[in-house]
């Protein structure tokens, strides 16, 4: 791998935030009405509910977290969408750029624009709403590299759908994360799903970040198997997808579709 | 003798029943310029995804300066480079933005006087601040080229390289080429349905029908080995045969 091809990637999409104010504040607007709308929510449940009584803003704290996932994701997509979108497709391929050079560098892009987005909207949790994600301690890191590393593996295996089936795999890209988060049991502990789909969602590392999150805020228990599991699943299903994305690779090269992908 | 730059062997390309390529035998040599003819449909596309790594043979090798693309395709790409009216560069990156990008992806030295220097060469100095986007489409032609050309490469792929241009900007897209493949060792392979373009540019011409190539030499040979007047005859005679 060569640093100066990782960074020429990086420097195409830092180019396009810089030069558009809306996509800039698309960045930092939707995380930011996320905290709002969440914290308000949690400050209602805190007051009424016996569960949430002691522990203001797990809600929250989930909801940042959460929010924190899904941008990771929808960066990593947005990146490859932006060069569909743009006609530029076909350059990239025929630049000497190698697979694991396009996934470094859609992965660091991707923090990048994740980081811009959140930070500001967890900042401005803590004086509205007097919550603070460091209240989860060292964990902290873990959970967030782990969330992280769930938020890229989905952004693989939407972005192999793209290169395999086109832009018409679009949608699959903007629903992908909708449809695991009722299973990821987020803002509810995992007892509350039926047994038979307590099975299936234990599958998900999101599962074992979300009840870390609840076991540390309101038992202040700190539980390492929980984190374990989740950086173990997230490993298998990370190599899982960077193995489907060169197989999607190999294949829109067999089929053809490298040469004109576009709108 | 001269040395081959682009070797293909028994290239076949098969997309479901569809045989695109068939059979597929030529070589270039270092420092030629080929016009690759054929009407649309004939497999000239499939033809350069082939030799540009984009698409993969069904059988059949492409070889470049000696090296198998399947096996060395990033390596080889470092050297060659491509434009096409059906692709584009990024519309919300000025031309000095979209040069910088692709001069680093291509490990260009001294990038900054080498934006410069292709910027002067195709008039694009006064536009450099300016989103690709908002260019006129003979401007957006040119900063293509220079995209093409950013990485000096030995091999040149040009796929209609004037198509939609008006004929002041056609002619002067074709000077710039003129000039590139007139410096030493470059090669250049050169898709077009323009026969003045191809006569002009090419030192000799593939014609290909139905996925083969069905006759190549210089064109004046062609013309006069097919009793027709001009080059664009020739095409028509070879196209409505049946």
């Amino acid at each position: 791998m060569k640093f100066y091809r990782i960074y020429a990637l990086f420097l195409r999409h830092f180019y396009l935030i810089k030069g558009s104010f809306p996509r800039l504040l698309d960045l930092i607007y939707w995380p930011t009405i996320q905290i709002i709308l969440w914290g308000f929510i949690s400050k209602f449940f805190t007051m009424h509910s016996d569960f949430y009584n002691h522990t203001a803003g797990i809600i929250l704290s989930a909801a940042i977290l959460y929010d924190f996932l899904f941008r990771s994701s929808i960066s990593f997509n947005m990146l490859f969408l932006e060069e569909i979108w743009s006609r530029n497709f076909t350059n990239l391929f025929i630049a000497p750029l190698k697979v694991s050079e396009i996934i470094t560098a859609l992965t660091l892009t991707a923090l990048i624009r994740t980081l811009i987005g959140i930070v500001p909207a967890i900042l401005l949790a803590s004086p509205f709403f007097g919550v603070s994600l460091l209240n989860l301690g060292p964990s902290l890191i873990l959970l967030l590299l782990s969330l992280y590393i769930f938020g890229m593996t989905l952004g693989l295996f939407v972005v192999s759908g793209l290169l395999r089936y086109g832009p018409a795999f679009e949608n699959v890209a903007w629903s992908s994360l909708f449809l695991l988060a009722p299973l990821g049991c987020i803002y509810y502990p995992l007892s509350i799903l039926p047994d038979w789909l307590q099975i299936v969602a234990k599958c998900l590392p999101l599962v074992y970040i979300f009840e870390e999150v609840r076991s540390i805020l309101v038992n202040n228990v700190v539980n390492y198997s929980n984190i374990m599991s989740a950086l173990t699943l997230n490993l298998v299903y990370f190599l899982l997808s960077v193995f489907v994305f060169y197989s999607a690779f190999n294949e829109a090269r067999n089929k053809g579709t490298l040469i004109n992908v576009g709108e | 003798m001269n040395e081959i730059t682009i070797n293909i062997n028994n290239l076949n390309k098969k997309y479901k029943n569809i045989l695109a390529v068939k059979n597929l035998n030529f070589k270039i040599s270092k420092g030629q310029t080929i016009g690759l003819l054929g009407p649309n449909g004939c497999g000239k596309s499939t033809t350069i995804g082939m030799l540009l790594g984009l698409i993969k043979p069904t059988t059949g090798n492409v070889i470049i300066n000696g090296q198998n693309m399947e096996s060395n395709r990033t390596n080889l790409l470092q050297k060659m480079n491509f434009i096409s009216p059906y692709i584009e560069l990024p519309k919300k990156l000025t031309i000095e933005e979209n040069l910088k990008v692709y001069g680093r992806m291509y490990g260009v030295k001294n990038l900054e006087n080498k934006v410069i220097e292709l910027m002067k060469m195709l008039n694009l100095v006064e536009f450099k601040k300016k989103k690709t986007g908002e260019l006129s489409s003979g401007q957006k032609n040119r900063v293509s080229l220079a995209k093409a050309l950013i990485n000096d490469p030995d091999i040149l792929l040009l796929d209609e390289p004037t198509a939609s241009l008006d004929p002041d900007v056609s002619d002067y897209v074709r000077g710039i080429i003129e000039n590139f493949a007139s410096k030493k060792n470059k090669t250049i392979l050169i898709a077009s349905h323009n026969m003045n373009e191809v006569e002009r540019l090419c030192d000799e011409v593939m014609m290909m029908k139905k996925g083969e190539i069905i006759d190549q030499g210089k064109s004046m040979d062609l013309i006069s080995k097919h009793g027709r007047k001009n080059l664009e005859d020739f095409f028509l005679k070879i196209v409505r045969e049946k």
